[in-house]
């Protein structure tokens, strides 16, 4: 499945059943050196929209939202120890959190790639 | 004659100046300042008492026998220590703080010599109350021009700061919510996005949850947006007035109908206060809380010469919930009421939200902020807001023309600039900032509020001259000029004449060094 994107920021890939979330790199790079990031405990329930993360770069404090809704399954320890892999790799080895999805079909209110990078295009 | 031999070169060569760097680090005076740890040395103490004897362990054995591992130095070296530190401070004393959203205004001396009057500075706060009248007839008297200048009812003194304050306007909304039944309902808080940081954060703690109200195109609150969020959840709002923007929100009275239309309440932060006080009466507006920072409005200190204060002003809905202790005066008597519950048949079965402080609040600054008001006359506060504003509009209206305004129009007491002028220069707005430290100017507030790219707030207030403004203004165009003409590296390198160069802020966030360390311990 392809990548999906939000409005703010995120985005979702369908991976084995499981949902990956992550920030986008275009978002990385608008922060800055992130030099915090606290994730959410294995076994949340989540809704769409809610603070699912935060990050912390030098300029600010970011909320990061959950792009759909579902359970927090796994979380991405390493961003939490070493939270420059935001900057290097968002929309990889980054990812923030694996979620359960609650009702997949929330993911066809999000974009695609190619609307994303119209979306920051013109933000 | 008679001879003098003494005679020497008693004026500057013409060598050429060379720039090589000294055997100890210093610049001149300008000393390469070492922690107290590398200065001292643990082995050696800074008094000379000898060692006791003949002491009985009454510890059963577990008095420690190692060092505790301070450093010793002497008097002279400790005082001298601290002395060359607080000469690397930057203060409003040395020149122009513009750091907007902060109100740095000048402290003036009458302040402190009144403050250091013994009848105020040697009190104890727990001195009996007959022995204090005059003190607290001060708070009282500081607590009638606070109610005068907002036209509200009622002020709760005790709190220590401008966050302090925020929470103690919320936790009297969250108070009157719950003696409504509907604590448990209305949860949510609205904020603007261009809100001080302490807003959102002030309403987390008092366990409410925040929503953001976007902003119009002229950087003011979006009221139709803000009415499509109001409902029967909502405890209440939190808006500053003049905004983080620099601006008034022109739409404030019709908020402040729609949040309480809605049954919710409307906290100001007043942190902006020095710009319409002695104009316009917050309670006039339909708030029902908001906080005053004595440190920046009343020209108390901030920061290491402070400590701030923060009285909170309530309107009639919420004056019932004030924190104890406060100031009461009954034939001429001055006490303070110290329970929670007041024996008040008007306020029966409605609770004071309790105690925020142990004590009365920050006496050396209300002393301060009242010889402030009282210095300048209600005629002289106003004029001071009059002079803020107008210094701000000067400072943007000099700066236009090589700078870019976030938003059109006239600004109130600060002047908000965004990035769009140094677009393609490859200077950004933390490089700008850092060159201002050449020109021997505290930045501006940066990258603040959010909503700005780039965002450079300035605020001069009242006590900048038009000379000082003048050569601020030549420094900044300066500078924009030389950013635009492709001069990048004095901006990347700078700031070049400081004590310190460009941190590496990420790497501080990152591996913080939170204390020293003997060499070889890790």
């Amino acid at each position: 499945m392809s990548v999906k994107y939000t409005k703010d920021h995120e985005w979702v890939r369908e991976e084995g059943g499981v949902y990956i979330v992550g920030i986008s790199t275009h978002a990385a790079e608008q922060l800055g050196d992130v030099v915090f990031v606290e994730l959410p405990e294995i076994g949340k329930s989540l809704s769409k929209g809610d603070d699912m993360a935060v990050v912390e770069s030098v300029k600010a404090a970011s909320d990061v939202y959950a792009p759909i809704s579902g359970e927090v399954v796994e979380i991405n320890q390493a961003i939490a120890d070493e939270p420059a892999k935001v900057n290097e790799d968002a929309q990889g080895a980054a990812w923030f959190v694996k979620l359960k999805a609650k009702d997949a079909s929330e993911l066809d209110t999000l974009m695609d790639e190619a609307a994303y990078n119209e979306f920051v295009e013109n933000e | 004659m008679t001879m003098n031999n003494q005679g020497r070169p008693s004026r500057a060569d013409n060598a050429a100046l060379i720039s090589t760097p000294t055997f100890t680090g210093n610049k001149a005076l300008q000393i390469e300042e070492l922690l107290s740890f590398e200065i001292g040395s643990i082995s050696q103490t800074g008094v000379d008492i000898a060692a006791s004897t003949g002491n009985v362990d009454r510890l059963g054995g577990l008095h420690r026998d190692d060092d505790i591992g301070l450093p010793g130095l002497s008097e002279p070296e400790t005082m001298r220590h601290f002395v060359r530190l607080s000469q690397k401070n930057f203060a409003i004393d040395m020149g122009p703080f513009p750091l907007g959203s902060c109100t740095m205004k000048h402290n003036p001396r009458l302040n402190e010599k009144v403050a250091r009057l013994s009848g105020f500075s040697d009190l104890h706060p727990l001195a009996p109350q007959a022995a204090v009248q005059g003190a607290l007839e001060l708070i009282d008297r500081l607590a009638f021009w606070l109610k005068e200048l907002t036209g509200m009812p009622a002020v709760a003194m005790s709190p220590k700061a401008g966050a302090h304050g925020e929470l103690c306007g919320m936790m009297a909304i969250k108070s009157a919510l719950d003696a409504r039944g509907e604590g448990d309902k209305r949860k949510r808080v609205l904020a603007p996005e261009s809100a001080h940081g302490t807003n959102p954060a002030t309403a987390v703690q008092c366990g409410f949850k925040v929503e953001a109200i976007p902003a119009d195109a002229t950087g003011r609150v979006d009221l139709s947006a803000l009415k499509e969020k109001l409902g029967d959840d909502v405890a209440g709002i939190m808006v500053t007035n003049p905004n983080t923007c620099g601006l008034f929100e022109r739409d404030i009275r019709a908020i402040a109908d729609a949040v309480h239309d809605a049954g919710g309440y409307f906290y100001c932060d007043g942190a902006n206060f020095n710009a319409i006080a002695g104009k316009v009466r917050p309670g006039d507006l339909g708030i029902d809380a908001m906080h005053i920072n004595l440190h920046k409005t009343f020209s108390t200190p901030h920061g290491g010469g402070g400590p701030g204060s923060g009285p909170t002003v309530l309107s009639d809905a919420l004056a019932p919930f004030a924190p104890v202790p406060y100031v009461v005066c009954e034939n001429g008597i001055y006490g303070l009421v110290e329970t929670r519950r007041a024996a008040n048949a008007e306020t029966a079965g409605v609770d004071s939200m309790g105690r925020m402080t142990a004590f009365h609040g920050q006496m050396g600054m209300f002393v301060r902020a009242l010889a402030y008001m009282m210095s300048h006359g209600v005629d002289g506060v106003r004029q001071a807001a009059e002079d803020a504003v107008l210094n701000a509009n000067y400072v943007l209206a000099r700066l236009k023309s090589e700078m870019t305004p976030a938003f059109d129009g006239y600004c109130m007491h600060e002047a908000l600039f965004d990035d769009r002028f140094l677009e393609g220069t490859g200077v950004e707005t933390i490089d700008f900032a850092k060159a201002m430290i050449d020109e021997g100017y505290h930045p501006m507030t940066m990258y603040f509020p959010l909503v700005v790219h780039g965002a450079m707030l300035i605020e001069p207030t009242e006590s900048e001259s038009k000379r000082e403004l003048d050569l601020f203004c030549d420094a900044l165009l300066s500078l924009a000029k030389r950013a635009k003409a492709g001069e990048v590296e004095p901006f990347k390198a700078a700031p070049i004449y400081a004590p310190r160069r460009r941190l590496d802020e990420t790497a501080a966030a990152r591996k913080p060094v939170l204390r020293w360390r003997p060499e070889g311990d890790i």
